[in-house]
């Protein structure tokens, strides 16, 4: 935990957003009321919006705030500890070798641990100003602003059509069927699955290839157009062209949502990411900017990571 | 003395097994080097040893009876036997037979005794050639297998056909005497539709199969419309199962997806206890404490409930059936990955979204499977019926009047009966017949249902 290297974005995450839904009382507040002091520190330290990536222009507000995430299942601890502040309109892209945490981590955000019987999450999570861990939180509605594409392609036993359907629908998205005709439309072209599959939307999704269920799952979680999406290794079993057409998507959604992804191609996260945080172990190494991480990294682990030493 | 014989066949076959696994290990230097394990060696020598003696066996036990008796009955002096017909001719056989068993009625003539010799050493001769047939043919098959064993020999492609072999012969078996069965059914029912027609028999509404018991007694004739009864058992089964399937379902969604693990674990065994209860008990139930409270309960809303009705029987049978629908949803459903149920929460679905959307449809197979294996249990079941609904066919949609089900009727027409002459007892045989058409049709349809609705995950 000593080499932690404290996140490099700290400011007033309440002030850059109006605190959402109108649910959360001001986030300041919120900090304050919270008994965790990491929390309290950690939103006091203002610093300048400043960004050495500026092709983006966009305003660096934190989207995602955790402090000291525990994560246990049963009795083993899987993450010790970790702080990252995860900006809006990024894209922020978790490497680490395998078993480190990453998926564990991405889970924290949208309260999917929570599913898992045996998992138990201690800290703070701050998304949008509220504390997804607070017992009036809606999970639900949490996990409709935050989507989730699973590490291994989960297409429901249903028909490729009914696979994106189905969150617009619960949801209440589509007023009519050419609504939501389109929204299945739009979503499956923008994960570059649309030519594959136009022709028989009516069949079963899991009679697709691995790569086609992927991009269904990708296609699936962007029709309800949640706020952050929490990919993890969306790419694992994409072709180059498929690859790149994700990677796309990824800064094309960046302009309206915030993204968060698991990647074991070092090549990936330095060509879509903005921001990067190296797991090791458990723990979280080093966090920042993505092109310092990759040219002059400051732990000697991530050095042997990013250069094939580990993992 | 036959038992003996299969005995010492198993004993030559375990001494052949191991005769192949050791000669197939010392004929070569490495074990590797043997084409297949020692063991297959081994099995291969015990399946030639075994397998045609005993069939041999088993052919020399069906036929030895036949022919002995043929060659006695062409002993016999001819001037005794002379213009004898058939039944005559068996009823000397039996006589020689116990003769020669040691149980002497009177006087049996000379010649009957001289042929309950002959049958005697007949019998002797016969048993103790069958076990020198079955042992030589054990030796000569270890001899000849186990010269064939050498490092390069296939034993495993051997034994793998002999298994082959067996498969098929059991599957045939179970093939024909399902064949045996349907085609007895088949010709009763046919010799039941000669005496009454068809016509009557579907599509009559009285059910009075009473028979006199001499032919000019006035009750005469019988009707044998079988449409109340066909009601009844539609009646009682839907009863059954409109209670069995909500209950069952959802005390199986309710322990798979809500419940802990501890009370699940403690639940389950306890649910399951409702399937071990003979249905005798359930007819107490139903006749004691169901009925009764049904009719004091109707009395006070001013109902009038018979003693014997189809609602106490369906709701009792479907109390029975209740942990035919719910195990087998239960592992339905819980055998739908947790991925898809992680899917549908990530996209934020509650849980019941989840479990309406998501796993019923996965798990629908299993859970129709459970729904028609009880619909098919509430159809055939006789005990409850018997005693809480009554045997009085009486053609009615009430369920609060007693009604008769296909199988009680079929149990009430054979009790007493042996002799299948008169179209009472035959009319057994044509309700078994629908009771199968009935049964296969529910077979075929569900699974119809299930290809049609199959939704396959990874
Ligand atoms: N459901 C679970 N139950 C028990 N232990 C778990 C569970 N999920 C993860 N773990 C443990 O937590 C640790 C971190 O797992 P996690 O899945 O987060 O790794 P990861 O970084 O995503 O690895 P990968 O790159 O292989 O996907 C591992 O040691 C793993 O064994
Ligand atoms: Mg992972």
């Amino acid at each position: 935990m000593a080499d932690v290297t404290p996140s490099t974005s700290k400011k007033k995450s309440g002030k850059a957003k109006p605190a959402p839904k109108g649910k959360a009382k001001a986030p300041e507040a919120k900090t304050n009321g919270n008994s965790t002091d990491a929390t309290g520190l950690r939103t006091k330290t203002d610093r300048p919006l400043t960004s050495s990536r500026q092709d983006l222009a966009l305003d660096q507000s934190t989207k995602i705030s955790s402090s000291d995430v525990c994560v246990f299942y049963g009795d083993k601890q899987a993450l010790f500890d970790v702080n990252v502040d995860i900006l809006s309109n990024h894209v922020t892209a978790l490497i680490g070798p395998s078993g480190c945490g990453k998926s564990t981590y991405l889970r924290c955000l949208n309260r999917m641990n929570d599913v898992i019987d045996i998992a138990r999450v201690t800290g703070n999570i701050i998304v949008d100003g509220i504390d997804i861990y607070d017992p009036d939180v809606d999970v639900v509605e949490l996990r409709a602003r935050v989507g989730m594409v699973f590490q291994k392609p989960n297409p429901f036993p249903k028909s490729i059509y009914e696979n994106i359907a189905y969150g617009p629908r619960i949801h209440g998205l589509a007023s009519s069927k050419s609504d939501m005709d389109e929204i299945v439309e739009n979503s499956l072209k923008r994960a570059g699955l649309w030519k594959e599959v136009h022709d028989r939307l009516h069949e079963p999704g899991t009679g697709l290839s691995g790569g086609q269920q992927q991009r269904l799952c990708i296609a699936r979680a962007i029709a309800i157009s949640p706020s952050v999406i929490l990919m993890d290794e969306p790419c694992s079993a994409l072709d180059p062209i498929a690859t790149a057409i994700v990677e796309e998507l990824i800064e094309e959604l960046r302009q309206n949502y915030t993204i968060v992804i698991v990647t074991h191609s070092m090549q990936q996260a330095a060509r879509v990411s903005q921001r990067t945080a190296y797991f090791h172990l458990g723990y979280l190494v080093e966090y920042g900017e993505t092109d310092q991480i990759f040219q002059a990294p400051k732990d000697e682990r991530t050095q042997n990571y990013i250069t094939g030493r580990i993992g | 003395m036959v038992g003996y014989l299969f005995l010492a066949i198993a004993i030559i076959s375990l001494a052949g097994f191991y005769a192949g696994r050791s000669k197939a290990q010392t004929s070569v230097g490495k074990l590797s080097e043997l084409h297949s394990l020692p063991n297959f060696h081994g099995g291969f020598i015990a399946a030639w040893i075994g397998i045609p003696s005993i069939i041999v066996v088993l052919l020399w036990l069906l036929f030895q009876g036949t022919v002995i008796d043929n060659l006695l009955l062409s002993s016999l002096p001819a001037d005794k036997v002379e213009g004898m017909d058939q039944a005559q001719l068996s009823l000397v056989l039996s006589e020689v037979r116990s003769v020669a068993a040691g149980n002497i009625f009177g006087d049996p003539e000379p010649h009957i005794i001289a042929a309950a010799e002959r049958y005697n050493s007949w019998y002797s001769i016969s048993r103790w050639s069958m076990v020198a047939v079955a042992l030589a043919m054990c030796l000569i098959a270890l001899l000849f297998t186990r010269s064939k064993i050498s490092g390069r020999f296939r034993a495993r492609h051997r034994v793998e056909r002999i298994m082959d072999g067996i498969m098929v012969v059991c599957s045939v078996i179970a093939i024909l005497t399902t064949f045996g069965i349907v085609v007895s059914l088949l010709v009763e029912a046919l010799r039941f539709f000669d005496l009454v027609s068809p016509l009557e028999f579907f599509f009559g509404l009285n059910w009075e199969p009473q028979i006199a018991i001499r032919a000019d007694q006035v009750t005469g004739g019988g009707a044998f419309g079988a449409i109340p009864v066909f009601i009844g058992t539609l009646q009682i089964a839907f009863l059954a199962m409109s209670v069995a399937t909500p209950l069952g379902l959802f005390s199986a969604i309710y322990l798979t997806e809500y419940s802990g693990p501890r009370f699940r674990k403690a639940i389950k065994p306890v649910l399951e206890i409702l399937a071990g209860i003979p249905t005798v008990v359930y007819g107490f139930f139903a006749v004691l404490v169901v009925a009764p409270s049904m009719r004091e309960f109707g009395a006070t809303i001013g109902l009038d409930i018979a003693p014997n009705s189809a609602l106490a029987a369906g709701a009792v049978m479907g109390i029975m059936l209740i942990p035919f629908v719910s195990s087998l949803s239960d592992d339905a459903i819980s055998s739908v990955p947790d991925a898809m149920r992680h899917g549908s929460y990530g996209l934020g679905a509650t849980k019941g979204e989840t479990i309406i959307k998501v796993l019923l449809p996965a798990a629908l197979p299993g859970i129709m499977g459970g729904i028609l294996l009880a619909t098919s249990r509430a159809i055939g079941e006789t005990m409850i019926v018997v005693m809480a609904a009554g045997i009085i066919a009486t053609l009615t949609m009430n369920p609060l009047e007693p009604v008769t089900t296909v199988t009680v009727q079929i149990v009430t027409l054979l009790i007493g009966d042996t002799e299948f002459d008169n179209p009472k007892t035959l009319a057994a045989f044509a309700l078994g017949l629908v009771l199968f058409v009935v049964t296969l049709m529910l077979n075929i349809l569900a699974q119809r249902v299930v290809r049609k609705y199959r939704e396959r995950y990874e």
